[in-house]
């Protein structure tokens, strides 16, 4: 870039549309990087075992994988900015081997990084104001919120304002930083949940009482795991003034009282299971009473302040309908199908939500090189005031684009392998990076996306098929969020041969379920198989407009399991 | 056993009594729970007492005792064991304004949160001690100028700076 550069100007000129760090941010995340610059030096020195640097490393999104090192850096709430993706593009090169993995916690994973330059990584992470702090670890995690925030018709409330007052709240906490295991939290501000808040340590909903007044539902000890259970109201309108305290609450009653004598128990679910959700409810209520709420009470100001900076870009005042989006569906029916799959609906006339999927056909799930990361930054800041989001489904989102812009942009992303035009649709499988790279893992994952997502190549078939959601695990941690697929598979080993267990009918949003086991595993040469056989039984039995899980509940798991059964009678030895 | 207070390395003026020894008349003794009520019966308000409890204590047991007791110390089992910042608040809110101290084999990188939570020293066994020396617990105390959260002790918070600075 030179002076004279003219994208320069546009870059500084760019509207505000995710929070930007003020200097106490921006110092905190500096001493972060120092601190663990020196956790380093004191674990390389010998001051510090592996046992007593684990924690601090993994509370910096460090683990050691089954090949080296893994860095998960934050990307709070999903939210980027076309900067931020270039210095991700720009690490991807220098340290790691030219990519990244968008996880399903909205994180981005690099999977080759050395101990001894992650300092310098989280430098050059926070001079664009991003960390990895506590995306891993028993801690509060990341917060993630729905990807389509600020933009998604069906909204009543923003939810990353909430998330980021979540982000500060938690981070680096003196009391809750050695809690009994990991702790999610998810916000939702829509009457549609895309942030899968039931199934979440803590889920968040955004509400509006009779008064109109704004609060928050409250989920807890819902999750997925070997354990997987959907969450349970524990706080039914929890103003805003009392969120802090209600969840420092929660968060004390879990620290004290959650098990620690089984890492595999260990989880707020177990304990809410255990104990049941109106205990928790009174321990709670009870702890909450009894605090000083004062030091926790809602501050409007620093809420607004926070608010503020995500504020709707500058718009302007469109048309609800594009004319040369129509022409150009017209000419052009490539992109017709881009624009009827991956194009969803604005809450402004004119404008479009825009998801680019990292789901090629038989491609990693997730994973983006760094040129595709660097076309997806250009192409925000052309078409979409500089602002992307990743989305628990691990694709990419341009939150506001004209719709008059759709062709172009189009055009932009088919150039560089990014218009795969299976947004929901059944190739676009949610998939943990299994054993081919990850230490738990009982079974590869990776290249049973792969041969399920070219086993429906034909795209034309896949729209016929309609959204349907696939999602595999590597492992009973459930990284993949198999549970909840209306598909769900989950790789175990079984007398040292993977076998894949597949389960149907889970959802992951308000009308949660787990998914139910279809019968015995089958091997991965037999999975793709066998779901291309539940797609055709699905197909020849849904009623017009009918989604997978809709049929599923209609007619039932027995229906669907006779599927499998005839399948072990046509030969197959399952 | 070495012990950490506002970063150093100072002499221990408690006692810890083993359980079969007596109660000495004079000087700082801590007891276990367990022999407590049966200290406080035995020796006058005069006389030092501290205690040291599990983690899993639960705060109602010791309420009473509180405004009799120099001192409190709180075991951890491990070091990533959490359970004892929690019960740290508890006792502080409880009013227990005497020493707070965190026995185990906590690391310096603790330091921070311990003190937030209202601890004032630390006891860590020797060879602990011996790794991470007196200028490891001294760093790790100024590694944070403030915290985002309000309520707790050693730094200052960010959210009451920003509305100091938000103020005309």
């Amino acid at each position: 870039m030179t002076a004279h550069d003219p994208e320069a100007m546009r870059r500084a000129n760019a509207p505000t549309t995710t929070y930007r760090y003020d200097e106490y941010d921006a110092a905190l995340v500096r001493e972060r990087v120092a601190e663990f610059r020196e956790q380093v030096r004191r674990r390389l020195a010998g001051a510090l075992t592996e046992e007593e640097f684990r924690p601090f490393r993994l509370m910096n999104g460090l683990y050691l994988q089954l090949h080296a090192y893994m860095l998960r850096v934050a990307i709070p709430y999903g939210t980027l900015t076309a900067r931020q993706m270039r210095r991700l593009a720009d690490i991807a090169d220098k340290w790691d081997k030219g990519y990244g993995h968008f996880t399903t916690r909205q994180n981005l994973q690099y999977n080759w990084p050395k101990l001894v330059d992650t300092p310098d990584i989280l430098e050059a992470l926070a001079d664009v104001e991003m960390h990895a702090i506590q995306t891993s670890g028993n801690c509060i995690r990341n917060v993630t919120a729905d990807h389509f925030a600020g933009v998604a018709p069906d909204e009543i409330e923003d939810p990353r304002p909430t998330a980021e007052f979540l982000r500060q709240w938690s981070s680096l906490h003196p009391e809750f930083s050695f809690l009994p295991r990991k702790f999610k939290i998810a916000v939702t501000g829509a009457a549609h949940d895309r942030a899968a808040i039931m199934v979440h340590d803590v889920g968040l909903r955004i509400v509006r009482n009779d008064e109109g007044e704004i609060g928050y539902q409250v989920v807890v000890g819902g999750g997925l795991g070997r354990s997987p259970f959907v969450g349970k109201v524990v706080g039914d309108f929890v103003p805003r003034r009392d969120l802090l305290a209600f969840l420092e609450a929660i968060m004390r009653v879990y620290n004290r009282f959650g098990r620690r004598d089984n890492k595999y128990k260990a989880r707020i679910k177990i304990l809410v299971h255990e104990k049941g959700i109106d205990d928790i409810r009174a321990a709670v209520e009870a702890e909450f009473a009894a605090m000083d709420r004062s030091v926790f009470a809602h501050d409007p100001a620093e809420f607004e302040r926070i608010a503020g900076f995500f504020a709707p870009p500058p718009y302007e005042s469109l048309p609800s309908d594009s004319q040369m989006l129509r022409a150009a569906k017209l000419e052009t029916p490539a992109f017709a199908n881009f624009a009827d799959v991956n194009v969803g609906a604005h809450k402004i006339p004119g404008y479009a939500i825009v998801t680019v999927s990292l789901k090629p056909i038989g491609g990693v799930p997730g994973d983006a090189s760094s040129d595709q990361m660097r076309v997806l930054a250009e192409a925000s800041e052309r078409f979409g005031f500089g602002e992307l989001r990743v989305s628990h489904e691990q694709n990419i989102i341009l939150p506001h684009v004209k719709q008059d812009d759709l062709f172009a942009l189009w055009r932009t992303l088919d150039a560089a392998g990014l218009a795969t035009a299976n947004a929901g649709l059944v190739s676009d499988i949610i998939s943990c990076p299994g054993l081919d790279y990850c230490s738990l893992a009982t079974a590869r994952s990776i290249p049973i996306a792969q041969a399920i997502s070219t086993r429906f190549a034909d795209m034309s078939r896949q729209r016929r098929i309609g959204k349907l959601g696939i999602k595999i695990s590597g492992c009973i941690n459930a990284c993949g969020h198999h549970h909840v697929g209306a598909i769900g598979i989950l790789g175990l080993e079984k007398k040292g041969q993977e076998s894949y267990q597949i389960t149907l009918g889970g959802d992951p949003t308000f009308s949660a379920s787990i998914g139910e086991i279809l019968g015995p595993g089958v091997t991965a040469e037999q999975t793709p198989d066998v779901i291309e056989h539940l797609v055709d039984f699905y197909l020849a039995e849904r009623e017009e407009g009918e989604a997978f899980i809709d049929t599923w509940r209609r007619i039932g798991h027995a229906r669907f399991k006779d599927v499998l059964r005839r399948e072990g009678e046509d030969g197959a030895d399952i | 056993m070495a012990l950490i207070s506002d970063g150093r390395f100072i002499e221990d003026g408690w006692r810890r009594l083993a359980e079969e020894e007596a109660l000495p008349k004079a000087g700082k003794v801590i007891v276990s729970l367990a022999r407590l009520q049966h200290a406080i019966e035995v020796l006058g308000p005069e006389s030092a007492l501290g205690v040291i409890v599990p983690n899993t204590t639960e705060p109602s047991a010791l309420i009473e005792a509180l405004p009799r007791l120099g001192l409190v110390s709180i075991s951890f089992p491990a070091f990533a064991d959490g359970r004892g910042f929690s019960l740290a608040r508890l006792l502080r809110r409880a009013g227990f304004k005497g020493e707070l101290r965190a026995s185990g084999r906590l690391v310096a990188d603790q330091y921070a949160h311990a003190v937030g939570c209202g601890f004032d020293t630390i006891e860590i066994p020797d060879d602990l001690a011996e790794r991470q020396d007196e200028e490891q617990w001294r760093a790790a105390l100024n590694v944070y100028a403030m915290s985002y959260q309000r309520g707790y002790s050693g730094r200052g918070s960010i959210l009451e700076a920003r509305r100091r600075a938000a103020r005309p």
